[in-house]
């Protein structure tokens, strides 16, 4: 707690701060007012007295900062645009307070202070929301780049603290805003405050006005009529700087006879014919065949960042063995073919090595797009989460539907994630599988991690990788026997 | 802006009010990059109010309104002579930068009739929303009504692009939706209603983008017999099975040209209130479907005395409560005291001991919380909470809130 020194405490002062919100102006004179021990009873507010916004204010000596809760310091920072005469009075008693044994006071919202000071917080809230909804821009005829000016009457000093909003909405527009206490001016850089405008200054109508009061009056449904919840929301304080509201009068008027209209009608039969058949073509827009799946695969946008192309699925219809690997790399997303890739010629190999005839197999990935990530000029393959698999699952399910291959193989551990629906690690699972989709499974790693294996691992689990393809091969011709 | 787009807007706005929610919340808070247009707030703006005291927050249109569905409460279905027009991708695009580079919208809210297939009709809205944001840097709030009936892949697309993604429910029941909406179908709503929120679940763990403002949907009151408590028990099950962000209840309101199967009436409004207060039970005040339940009378929700008021006048052993003393969860059932009231009495009783004046400064329903509660200076005394007398004494005054 802060001492009061003896000799001060019957001392008075007169504070004289500029008109609007002078936060600086208030927290400098609270510094020194509270370094002073200067009770708020013994302190006189005045404003206006002071150089105005634009003119300079005369040096003061500088106080040290006081150490308050945060929320007092917000609170003072929310609460000095409210236009009420009193509000540096009230908020340097709470100050006092504060700093006088209630440190923890905001926390007591029934004390009658900080109920006062809340809600005149509220009040600036609403205030600063009001303006941030019902401002009404208009584009000045004629200039480009194009210019924007709205006038808006505010109940409170807070055309610095809306101003913010306004730029971060309209970043890339020039606009002005006019209010009777200042204007605030945004040039797609630069954020400035000026002097008070003038409603005329602002243009007088603009091209999408009447189209916007017909959206107004269309969204309108007369059965829900209820003023008092439209007042209690848009008092009618604001109406006239809102171009849609010339249109309520009306609305209401016209609102019981248009809804008793509709309810007493009698219904009337469809004018037009029952569209018997193109009822029945929708039902029937799943992609019929791999062709309307490519079409659709390709034209859609990647799921996953990267991707110059989405690469399709190769081989016949029909295909005994289907192969799903992960993603395309680096050469299959350049050519826009799967499997051509380092990874890919290895499995031609161990396919050839196995008996099995890549040009009678099906290959296709989980994901159809290279996911990469671009560093200096090389593209770094990057995993697919779990999420973005899903994401490719039902064109994969699709897709395996029309080839409606004997068996399917998994390569690696997306393809199972994609095709089990759940991760399975690929180790411990090696071999048949159950996919659960009306064909066989069977799982085995990527070639692509052969090639990462070292120099002395790799021959050894290339020839498991070839056993593996045999059984495939073995298990395919079972299969069709 | 020419008179034959002034004439698709209104045609296809007008198409567009019937679906309740307007919200633009939930999106996560972003501003205007360089050379960016919108941005969003957390809790959304309402730019303008009509007379129906609901709010314009965003640009609320149809694609189009020819649809091949015919479902009976719907003023497109295929059977209704309503005025038809059709949008075309580049127009929605056009009006939405431009109301909102007046500051009339938060953004835009995209619904469509059926037409050709589901699948052609979600590629549409979902070009709608990736032209937006790619041609036009556009960082304002995208609501996209998906179309159940379409594929999934078009599902997954559009939640790159939208801030929310909604499927309506329509109708509580199964046996309603076949009578009422013949070509739509229970199990096919609540599958793309799960799928989208899968795919919302991953992505926020994968800090990806996908719907972030989450799911809502719409059911609509008064148009079939389910009850209120069904409808409670139904929106708990959205809430807590199908992490729904938000229920919407349309009370069913008189269209233009109206079915031959469902005759029209005036919207039940103060029922649709009263929905409204009893999912807030279940959202915010810990009150579970059977306590909801408990709330009404034969499954409905009286008219004339909110529901929370409802279930603590059938529990009135449980009152009155200490204010200096009880707990949040109990304090919560205290009718007339809200969550935000709660938390301010919680804070400020650790410092004070509250008397009645402090509660009445907390809260601006003191009247109905007076019965219920004790203070350091007051108790309703054993008479007033168990008074006969009082669920009269503190009900509604009758009133018709729809007309005037």
């Amino acid at each position: 707690m802060r001492e009061v020194d003896p000799m001060r405490s019957d001392a008075s002062s007169a504070i004289a701060l500029r008109e609007g919100a002078d936060l600086s102006g208030f927290r400098a004179a609270v510094r020194r007012l509270a370094a002073a021990g200067i009770p708020p009873e013994r302190v006189i507010w005045s404003v206006g007295e002071a150089p105005g916004l634009f003119g300079a204010r005369e040096p003061e000596t500088e106080a040290p900062p006081l150490a308050l809760p945060r929320g007092v310091g917000d609170l003072v920072t929310r609460v000095v645009p409210h236009r009420d005469p009193e509000r540096y009075a009230l908020l340097y008693t709470l100050v006092w307070r504060v700093l006088h044994g209630e440190r923890r006071l905001l926390e007591v919202s029934s004390d009658p202070l900080v109920h006062r000071l809340e809600r005149m917080a509220k009040a600036i809230a609403r205030d600063l929301h009001k303006m941030h909804a019902f401002l009404r821009f208009r584009r000045v005829e004629g200039e480009e780049p194009e210019r924007f000016v709205a006038w808006f009457e505010p109940d409170h000093h807070i055309l610095e603290a809306a101003a913010p909003f306004f730029v971060g909405r309209f970043r890339s527009l020039h606009w002005t805003i006019l209010t009777p206490e200042g204007s605030a001016r945004w040039n797609t850089a630069e954020l400035t405050f000026g002097p008070p405008g003038r409603r005329e200054d602002a243009p007088a109508e603009d091209g999408f006005e009447a189209g916007w009061r017909d959206y107004y009056e269309s969204t309108f449904n007369p059965a829900r009529t209820n003023l008092a919840a439209m007042r209690a929301e848009m008092p009618k304080k604001y109406w006239r700087n809102l171009p849609e509201t010339a249109a309520i009068p009306g609305l209401v008027r016209a609102a019981a006879t248009r809804t008793e209209t509709m309810i007493e009608r009698v219904p009337r039969p469809a004018i037009k014919r029952d569209p018997v058949r193109a009822v029945a073509a929708m039902a029937d827009q799943a992609p019929d065949s791999l062709e309307a799946l490519n079409a659709l695969i390709r034209r859609s946008e990647p799921l996953v960042p990267g991707a110059t192309q989405a690469v399709l699925g190769e081989g016949p219809p029909g295909a005994a063995i289907a192969f799903v690997g992960e993603q395309p790399g680096d050469q299959e997303d350049r050519q826009g073919r799967p499997f051509v890739g380092p990874a890919g010629q290895l499995l031609s190999r161990a396919m050839a090595e196995a008996g099995i005839v890549r040009a009678d197999a099906y290959l296709t990935n989980a994901v159809k797009h290279f996911k990469f990530e671009q560093r200096g000029k090389r593209r770094l393959h990057q995993n697919p989460t779990a999420g973005e698999v899903s994401h490719y699952r039902w064109w994969l399910e699709r897709e395996l539907d029309l080839v409606a291959p004997r068996l399917v193989v998994a390569l690696g551990a997306t393809a199972v994630l994609a095709l089990a629906g759940r991760a399975i690690p690929v180790t411990r699972a090696r071999g048949p599988a159950e996919f659960g989709r009306g064909y066989a499974g069977f799982i085995t790693v990527h070639p692509s991690y052969l090639l990462r294996l070292p120099e002395g691992a790799k021959e050894e689990a290339y020839a498991a990788f070839v056993a593996d393809l045999r059984r495939v091969g073995d298990l395919a011709r079972t299969l069709a026997a | 802006m020419d008179e034959a787009l002034a004439k698709k807007l209104r045609i296809l706005a007008d198409a567009a009010k019937y679906d309740a929610s307007c919200s633009s919340s939930g999106a996560p808070k972003r501003t205007a990059g360089k050379g960016e247009l919108g941005s969003t707030t957390g809790a959304g703006i309402c730019h303008a109010y009509t007379p129906d005291g609901r709010c314009i927050s965003l640009l609320k249109i149809l694609l189009t309104n020819y649809c091949l569905f015919d479902c009976a409460y719907c003023v497109n279905r295929r059977s209704s002579n309503v005025s038809r027009a059709k949008f075309t991708v580049e127009e929605v695009v056009t009006l939405t930068v431009e109301f909102y580079k007046r500051n009339y919208i938060e953004g835009l809210f995209l619904s469509s009739g059926i037409i050709k297939s589901p699948d052609h009709t979600m590629e549409l809205l979902t070009r709608v929303a990736k032209s937006l944001r790619r041609d036009h840097g556009f960082r304002g709030y995208i609501h996209l009504k998906s179309i159940p009936e379409a594929s999934p892949w078009l599902i997954e697309e559009a939640g790159l692009y939208a801030d929310r993604l909604s499927i309506n429910v329509e109708l509580p029941t199964e046996k309603s939706l076949e009578t009422l909406a013949p070509e739509k179908n229970g199990a096919v709503i609540e599958n793309a209603i799960q799928q989208i929120g899968e795919r919302i679940v991953e992505a926020k763990a994968e800090k990806r983008r996908f719907s972030p403002a989450g799911q809502s949907t719409q059911v609509i009151v008064g148009a079939d017999t389910t009850t209120d408590e069904a409808l409670m028990r139904k929106s708990a099950l959205l809430y807590g099975s199908f992490n729904l962000k938000r229920v919407y209840y349309s009370a069913f309101s008189p269209i233009p040209d109206g079915s031959t199967i469902l005759p029209l009436k005036s919207p039940p409004l103060q029922r649709e209130h009263r929905l409204y207060q009893g999912d807030w039970l279940l959202r915010y005040y810990g009150f579970t479907p059977d306590d909801v339940a408990d709330a009404t009378e034969d499954g409905m929700f009286a008219l004339d005395v909110d529901p929370k008021l409802a279930w603590a006048l059938k529990h009135r052993a449980h009152f009155p409560l200490d204010v200096n003393r009880a707990d949040r969860e109990w304090l919560l059932r205290v009718p007339g005291l809200g969550a935000r009231a709660v938390d301010k009495i919680i804070r400020a009783r650790r410092h004070t001991r509250l008397r009645l004046d402090d509660v009445a400064r907390l809260t601006s329903g003191l009247k109905r919380a007076r019965p219920f509660l004790i203070a350091a200076d007051y108790h309703p005394g054993g008479g007033l909470t168990d008074r006969l007398d009082l669920r009269a004494r503190l009900a509604d005054p009758p009133k018709q809130l729809s007309l005037f």
